[in-house]
């Protein structure tokens, strides 16, 4: 029951579900020096989260359908960290552009969130469906395992909030944060790609 | 990228017992002052539950968080001018810093006591004052005889989009001031060297600046720290009367010790009306405030103001 494979997947899963929340906390504090820490800056954050975490569930899904493997599953990895890096270089002339764009400061924290953390939180959003497949081997043992998954990678996303508000945030910068996770992404896809190689 | 420390050292012991039974001793005046007052409105706003109290001829603004009520504006209605809260007494104290400022900026309008005080004072400024909540705008026009004239406009809108946008529009102002914080909680952006630094942008050249902050908190030195990259050197100005610690900078060198002792005589008589006594500020400006030099400022990048304040 517990090879390598599987233990990969687990892990792979969980760290996915920490990024994702740890990165949305986080978005909070990069939109809040040009579009504030009202309401729906935090509307237009989890709105923008929450449309591209679906579309990623989908493509991760339709991917699963051909030759799936821990290799795949290391480039989405691999991708979602590359996708992370323009926040710590990027993120501050995109938001000036933004600003000066668009008056209403609702419109632009949801640009501005669009811009950012859409093509991330897509490739980090595969990750889920695409576990599922590589550990489903028969139909009556599906929900189990989506339902361990699941767990695994929620209780990731809640141990990825807690920690960045209550901890990172006191003792690192917001772009030492980032680029923690950014290594971190590239962990896990070593973590797949190893996984790959070992069963 | 540097790795950051976790909360500040602990200060010694017996410090922190006199701090607690000072703090519990003002507290203690403020609960007698505002106590049995008698709820006369309360109404929920997507940032919180804002309260307005009646105790006699007193009503006060209060924003609803813990049990810990604290006002954040209180009017008396028998002596409308009379400036019940130390605090927004202590503010006043910017004027010594610029005499006749003529544009006015009010970050966080509670119950437009200032403002309406800066308009009463100086009839030729303009006064524009900046509210995130539409709730406590309403509150203020209904309560607290708040009136949006041609001299005195509000702004609903986040203070850091403001600022940024009012400097688009070269939009300058004589005196600037910060009253943001609640008392159970800090707007992060809104203490930063970057956004001070912002507001520092919008002063004129003889602009400045008056926050109102806490005295006892974790903070301090942080915040001591943030103001000094950001404006230089500044003026902290405490009571033995109020939990409020008042700082203030500017854009022009401060002015000398005797420049401001002869400006509070001249506003003595016009200020005795709000109820402040400003002859006895000037000996409570602190030119050379000191804290611990080694805390890191706040930053955009690193601003956790309310868990430092909180790890005291």
């Amino acid at each position: 029951m517990f090879h390598a494979r599987t233990i990969a997947v687990h892990v792979a899963a969980f760290g996915g579900g920490f990024v994702i929340m740890s990165l949305e906390l986080l978005g909070g504090r990069i939109l809040a020096p040009w579009f504030g820490g009202s309401i729906h800056v935090w509307g237009s954050i989890i709105t923008v989260f929450m449309v591209s975490l679906s579309l990623g569930y989908l493509l991760g899904g339709r991917l699963s359908l051909r030759n799936p493997s821990l290799d795949k599953l290391a480039a989405a990895f691999l991708c979602g960290g590359v996708a992370l890096v323009p926040l710590v270089h990027a993120a501050e002339p995109a938001m000036a552009w933004l600003f000066d764009l668009i008056e209403d400061p609702r419109y632009g924290s949801l640009a501005a969130s669009l811009v950012l953390f859409s093509l991330p939180t897509v490739l980090l959003g595969m990750i889920s469906p695409y576990a599922v497949r590589l550990l489903v081997r028969t139909a009556p043992e599906s929900g189990h395992v989506a339902g361990t998954l699941y767990f695994v990678s929620t209780l990731g996303s809640a141990v990825g909030t807690l920690g960045t508000s209550f901890y990172f945030v006191l003792w690192f910068e917001v772009n030492t944060i980032l680029t923690g996770l950014v290594v971190a992404l590239a962990v896990l896809a070593a973590v797949a790609f190893a996984g790959e190689r070992a069963s | 990228m540097r790795a950051r420390r976790g909360p500040a050292l602990r200060p010694n012991r017996w410090l922190r017992a006199i701090r607690a039974v000072r703090a519990a001793t003002i507290f203690c005046c403020l609960a007698a002052a505002t106590g049995q007052a008698k709820v006369i409105h309360r109404e929920a706003s997507l940032y919180q539950t804002v309260l307005v109290t009646e105790r006699g001829a007193v009503v006060c603004l209060q924003f609803e968080t813990r049990k810990d009520l604290r006002n954040q504006s209180c009017l008396d209605r028998r002596r409308p001018r009379h400036l019940v809260l130390p605090y927004t007494r202590m503010l006043l104290g910017a004027l010594l810093l610029v005499p006749n400022p003529e544009t006015i900026l009010v970050i966080g309008l509670g119950g437009g006591i200032l403002p309406t005080a800066f308009a009463e004072l100086l009839p030729d400024a303009h006064v524009d004052a900046v509210e995130i909540d539409p709730v406590v705008v309403g509150v203020a026009e209904r309560f607290f005889g708040f009136r949006e004239t041609a001299r005195v406009r509000v702004f609903v809108s986040d203070a850091r989009v403001f600022t940024r946008r009012a400097a688009g529009r070269d939009r300058r102002y004589d005196l600037i001031v910060l009253d943001a914080f609640g008392s159970e909680y800090i707007p992060e952006h809104l203490m930063t060297v970057e956004y001070f630094r912002e507001t520092r942008a919008l002063l004129t050249p003889r602009g400045v600046v008056a926050a109102n902050t806490f005295r006892d908190s974790g903070l301090h030195d942080h915040e001591s720290e943030t103001w000094h990259q950001a404006f230089g050197p500044f003026i902290e100005f405490t009571t033995d009367y109020s939990l409020n610690r008042i700082l203030m900078a500017s854009a022009a060198p401060l002015p000398e010790a005797s420049t401001v002792d002869e400006r509070a005589r001249t506003w003595h008589r016009k200020l005795e009306r709000f109820g402040v006594s400003i002859t006895d500020f000037p000996g409570a400006f602190n030119r050379a405030p000191r804290w611990d030099r080694t805390k890191e400022a706040l930053t955009d990048q690193y601003a956790p103001a309310n868990l430092l304040r909180a790890g005291e």
